[in-house]
C-alpha cells in the first residue's frame, strides 16, 4: 500500500514537458498542488464525476500532448458511465489514474464501493480500456511512470493507496484564473 | 422524422461556422438528423455520451485544448447535468447546446412533463441563458446568435427547440 503524497511525488518525478493533469476535486487536487502549483494543471475544486471527461475533451483536442487524469476513486465512481464514453473514443494520450484509498477523504472517510470489492480496473477493461492494471507498489508506480512519458493508448491505472489524510496543499480556487493560465500553457506547449 | 428536413441542416451549418469540433450527444430522435450530420463531418469529432452531464465536462475540456464544442441533448437530459454546469459557469467557459424538448406538446408520455417544466428555470438558474425557437423559420437565426454569445462572449447558451417544431413521435405499442 503506497501513501498518496510519495506516490503522487514518484509519479511526477521524471514529468514529461508535454504532459498536462487534470486532478479530480479533493485529494488527488492536494496532492499535485503539494509539489507546487502549475499553469499545466488544471485543479478542480468541484464537477465531481466529470475529471475523465475534461481529460477526455482534451486528449481529443490535442492529440500531440499527455493527458493524464489523477482523480480518487469516489470521483471515479460518481462518473464511472466516462470510463464507457472514452473506451468508445480511445484517444491514444490520455491516461486515467485512480488513487483508490477506498475512502471519501473529504467527508470524513466513509468507506467507498472499491471498499466492498468494487472493481474499477474491470470495469474501465469491460469498457474497452485494454491497458488496464493496478499499481500496488513502488515498482508499479515507477513502471507507470514510464507509461505515462511513453504514453501511446489510453491507460487505466488504479493506484492502492493508504487510507491516510495528509494536511491538505490548496492551489487558487479562481475558476477564471484556472482556466486562463491552463490554455495559455497548452498554446505555448504547441 | 416527418419534419427533419431544414432546420437539423440549419443547425450544422451554424456549428460549422462557428468551427466547433466536438460534439456530445444522448442519441435521440429529435436531434437524429443533426447527429448524422455531425457524424459524416471529417472535422467534427462526435462523442456519444452515457449521460448528458458528460457532455458538460467535454465541452470544459475541449476548450482547454483550444477547441469549441456543443452538447445535443433533450430536455430530460438537462436534469442530468445541473451540478456539472457549476464547471462552466464558475470558470465562465464558453457552452452552447442545442436542446430538443419533449413534454409541452403533443406528448404522450406523461413522465416526459416534469423535466420539461423545470428545464429553462433550471438552466437559468445555473446561469446559462435560454434561447428559445418555435417555428422553422426562427432556428438558423437564433441557433446562430446563441453561438456568437457562447463563443463570442464566453457564455453558456441554450437553444430549446419546441416540441411543436420536432413533430409529433410516432410511436407504437
Amino acid at each position: 500500500m503506497l501513501e498518496r503524497r510519495k506516490a503522487i511525488a514518484t509519479l511526477m518525478a521524471n514529468r514529461p514537458k508535454d504532459l498536462f493533469v487534470v486532478p479530480g476535486l479533493g485529494s488527488t487536487t492536494y496532492d499535485l498542488a503539494s509539489l507546487g502549483e502549475k499553469d499545466t494543471d488544471f485543479y478542480l475544486w468541484g464537477a465531481m464525476g466529470g475529471a475523465a471527461m475534461i481529460g477526455l475533451g482534451l486528449a481529443l483536442a490535442k492529440p500531440k500532448l499527455k493527458i493524464a487524469v489523477i482523480t480518487g476513486d469516489g470521483e471515479m465512481l460518481m462518473g464511472m458511465g466516462s470510463l464507457a464514453t472514452v473506451g468508445v473514443q480511445r484517444p491514444k494520450n490520455l491516461a486515467i489514474i485512480v488513487f483508490d484509498n477506498r475512502r471519501y477523504g473529504e467527508t470524513g472517510m466513509q468507506a467507498s464501493h472499491t471498499d466492498k470489492g468494487v472493481d474499477l480496473v474491470g470495469v474501465a477493461k469491460s469498457c474497452g480500456i485494454a491497458r488496464a492494471y493496478d499499481v500496488e507498489d513502488e515498482a508499479g508506480l515507477k513502471k507507470l511512470a514510464g507509461d505515462l512519458t511513453a504514453l501511446n493508448e489510453t491507460l487505466f491505472a488504479r493506484v492502492h493507496i493508504k487510507a491516510d489524510d495528509p494536511p491538505r496543499v490548496l492551489p487558487t480556487k479562481d475558476g477564471v484564473e484556472l482556466k486562463n493560465r491552463f490554455r495559455r500553457a497548452v498554446v505555448a506547449a504547441g | 422524422m416527418e419534419n427533419q428536413t431544414g432546420w437539423p441542416d440549419q443547425l450544422f451549418d451554424v456549428l460549422k461556422r462557428a468551427e466547433v469540433r466536438q460534439v456530445g450527444y444522448v442519441p435521440d430522435a429529435g436531434h437524429a438528423r443533426l447527429i448524422e450530420r455531425c457524424k459524416a463531418d471529417n472535422d467534427i469529432r462526435d462523442v456519444v455520451l452515457s449521460t448528458e452531464e458528460e457532455g458538460v465536462a467535454l465541452a470544459a475540456g475541449a476548450w482547454l485544448g483550444g477547441q469549441r464544442a456543443a452538447l445535443l441533448m433533450q430536455s430530460s437530459g438537462v436534469g442530468n447535468c445541473i451540478n456539472m454546469l457549476s464547471l462552466i459557469n464558475t470558470c465562465r467557459f464558453p457552452f452552447l447546446t442545442f436542446i430538443t424538448m419533449r413534454g409541452e406538446w403533443a406528448e404522450f408520455n406523461p413522465w416526459q412533463v416534469p423535466m420539461s417544466q423545470a428545464t429553462e428555470p433550471v438552466l437559468t438558474a445555473m446561469g446559462v441563458k435560454c434561447y428559445r425557437a418555435d417555428r422553422p423559420e426562427e432556428v438558423a437565426d437564433t441557433a446562430q446568435a446563441a453561438a456568437e454569445l457562447a463563443f463570442g462572449g464566453d457564455f453558456a447558451v441554450a437553444v430549446l427547440l419546441s416540441q411543436k417544431l420536432i413533430g409529433r413521435k410516432v410511436w407504437v405499442k
